[in-house]
């Protein structure tokens, strides 16, 4: 295939992937709105009154950035995961091995999916947001970049789970075991200057909270975490998944007998 | 002749130890349409994985086309339409959506892949049923819709794994006369069916693979020309006695009006029907028992099980 034909079938995963969850946004893009506006309402305005500032801004302002990005992560994550293992979970992934698609555009064509996914859902959560919150945006590029970065590496992360998956219990295990508590654990609601000196330093292991970070910096202006760090880490951890997910593909791992 | 595929020392070996290909060889030439037989668990499905890459071999070499599956996988893989056993579309896609999808894993442009999927879906009586999601439609359209999603590409050979399983007869035959017709237009094309009438009316070589390895491998006719008896129904008009004997033919009375007669190769039937006419006995029709490719089928299987 040449370069022109492998955009061609890129560009087919993309749309279909896209056609496939906006298909049914009742059960994609709708719930993460809601849920959110209920944290907003529970955590921003109940409780968060009673709690005062954090770093300068109201905690309902504190927390938007984070609510946003939670919803970003799990969504990414959900698309891909929940695409990728249903075509093979329904064999109509043998329809793209069966063409001379290279493998890196199948992976290229889902995180795209996820992608999209994700940014829809950001949007949308963010629209939701300001009914709330009083967000100026501190830095436009550094907001869209982390966000997108971000839904990259959750989609890749979505993937692998998928290619590995064997089950609907496998893609259920990791996002309700690991994903959701390192997302919680990962600076949404509080900042880790609020915990003790060891908890600081355990909290440094969990990747989602350099993102959070960012992503808050990009929205607010202040991070716990140095902001060229949290560039590091999401682009490594994006290349280390790309390429990981790439080699399984490539030995066939998860989708041919 | 050109190749449409060459397979060598083919095998394969799961993970659970079960040894699905055991070092088959096969040709079959551009053009033609051959014939995959084999009972259940034969080894067809896995070695047509195989050549369409859905399954990795344990060993040998496959081309298509003379593209090697191992050097040349993308070239081989852009001769190749398959239509798989088991409906394997997403059933929640519209069906115009399927064909237009799989064009576009080929790199045929949007507007092309509309095209084509027209001219597909109308050849095969579908283009009303284009907007209907998958899962809506009848099983003899389902298995329409994969043939229509496997020639999308324009494939040069195209295999087909029991693709009139479940299929009304109406329909089964009108698959027949299509795929014939773009046989007829040069597309090669592999077929595994469980109906034998199937393989002996479409098919002009075939190969028959049991246990994983190849049984024989001939064509269609010096196979059946094997068959030295075949068993013939004959319905009569007139009710036959209890003691009918007809000199040096097998004949069995199955009921009043009915005969059942074996017949060898070598011998005419006049001198049968003169027997019958002198008896007053007219015969109103004739068929064969079972079909001529079943009975040499249940033969070379049940001797290779030997």
């Amino acid at each position: 295939m040449n370069l022109q034909q492998q955009l061609i079938a890129y560009k087919t995963i993309v749309i279909r992937e896209f056609l496939r969850f906006i298909r049914i946004w009742l059960q994609t893009v709708l719930p993460p709105v809601i849920t959110t506006a209920l944290y907003f309402i529970i955590f921003g305005n109940l409780i968060g009154s009673q709690i005062g500032d954090m770093h300068g801004f109201s905690y309902m302002n504190y927390i938007t950035p984070g609510l946003i990005m939670m919803a970003i992560i799990t969504n990414s994550y959900a698309n891909v995961v929940s695409s990728f293992f249903g075509t093979k979970f329904h064999h109509n992934i043998e329809e793209m091995l069966i063409s001379p698609l290279p493998n890196y555009i199948i992976i290229l064509g889902f995180i795209s999916g996820g992608l999209a996914r994700g940014m829809i859902v950001g949007l949308a959560v963010s629209t939701t947001a300001m009914l709330f919150a009083d967000i100026h945006l501190h830095s436009i590029l550094i907001t869209v970049s982390i966000a997108m970065m971000t839904s990259v590496l959750f989609a890749l992360a979505g993937l692998l789970n998928g290619i590995y998956a064997k089950s609907f219990d496998d893609i259920s295990i990791v996002p309700t075991f690991v994903l959701t508590p390192l997302t919680y654990l990962g600076g949404i609601f509080y900042s880790i200057d609020m915990l003790p000196e060891f908890w600081q330093n355990v909290s440094l292991i969990n990747p989602i909270l350099y993102m959070i970070n960012a992503f808050r910096y990009g929205l607010l202006g202040v991070s716990d975490i140095n902001l060229a760090l949290s560039y590091a880490i999401t682009l490594g951890f994006i290349l280390g998944l790309y390429s990981f997910a790439l080699y399984l593909l490539n030995k066939g791992h998860g989708i041919r007998s | 002749m050109t190749r449409a595929l060459s397979i060598r020392g083919l095998r394969k070996t799961y993970a659970n130890g079960l040894q699905a290909v055991k070092g088959i060889d096969l040709d079959v030439e551009a053009g033609d349409f051959f014939a995959l037989l084999g009972p259940n668990g034969a080894g067809k499905s896995t070695t047509i994985g195989i050549i369409s890459s859905l399954v990795n071999k344990s060993a040998g070499t496959v081309k298509v086309f003379d593209h090697d599956i191992d050097t040349d996988l993308t070239a081989a893989k852009s001769c190749i339409g398959l239509v798989p056993q088991e409906f394997n579309f997403n059933i929640f896609e519209p069906a115009v959506e399927i064909v237009v999808n799989q064009a576009g894993y080929y790199g045929i442009p949007r507007a092309e892949a509309f095209e084509r999927a027209e001219k597909l879906l109308k050849e095969l009586g579908l283009w009303e049923k284009r907007h209907t999601m998958a899962r809506e439609l009848s099983g003899g359209m389902k298995r329409r819709l994969m043939i229509a999603r496997a020639l999308v590409n324009n494939p040069r050979l195209l295999i087909l794994d029991e693709p009139t399983a479940g299929v009304d007869i109406e329909i089964r035959r009108s698959m027949w006369d299509y795929l014939r017709r773009i046989n007829a237009q040069g597309t090669t094309i592999i077929l595994t069916t469980h109906y034998l009438e199937e393989a002996e009316s479409l098919c002009r070589n075939i190969a028959i693979i049991d246990e994983g390895t190849i049984i024989e491998n001939t064509n269609m006719k010096t196979l059946l020309n094997q068959l030295q008896t075949e068993t013939f129904i004959l319905d009569t008009q007139q009710a036959v006695p209890d003691s009918l004997n007809i000199l040096d033919y097998p004949v069995r009375r199955l009921d009043a009006n009915t005969l059942e007669v074996d017949i060898t190769k070598d011998r005419s039937m006049n001198h049968l029907f003169e027997e019958l006419s002198e008896s007053g006995i007219e015969i109103l029709s004739m068929r064969n028992k079972t079909n001529r490719l079943e009975q040499l089928f249940v033969k070379l299987t049940e001797a290779n099980d030997a």
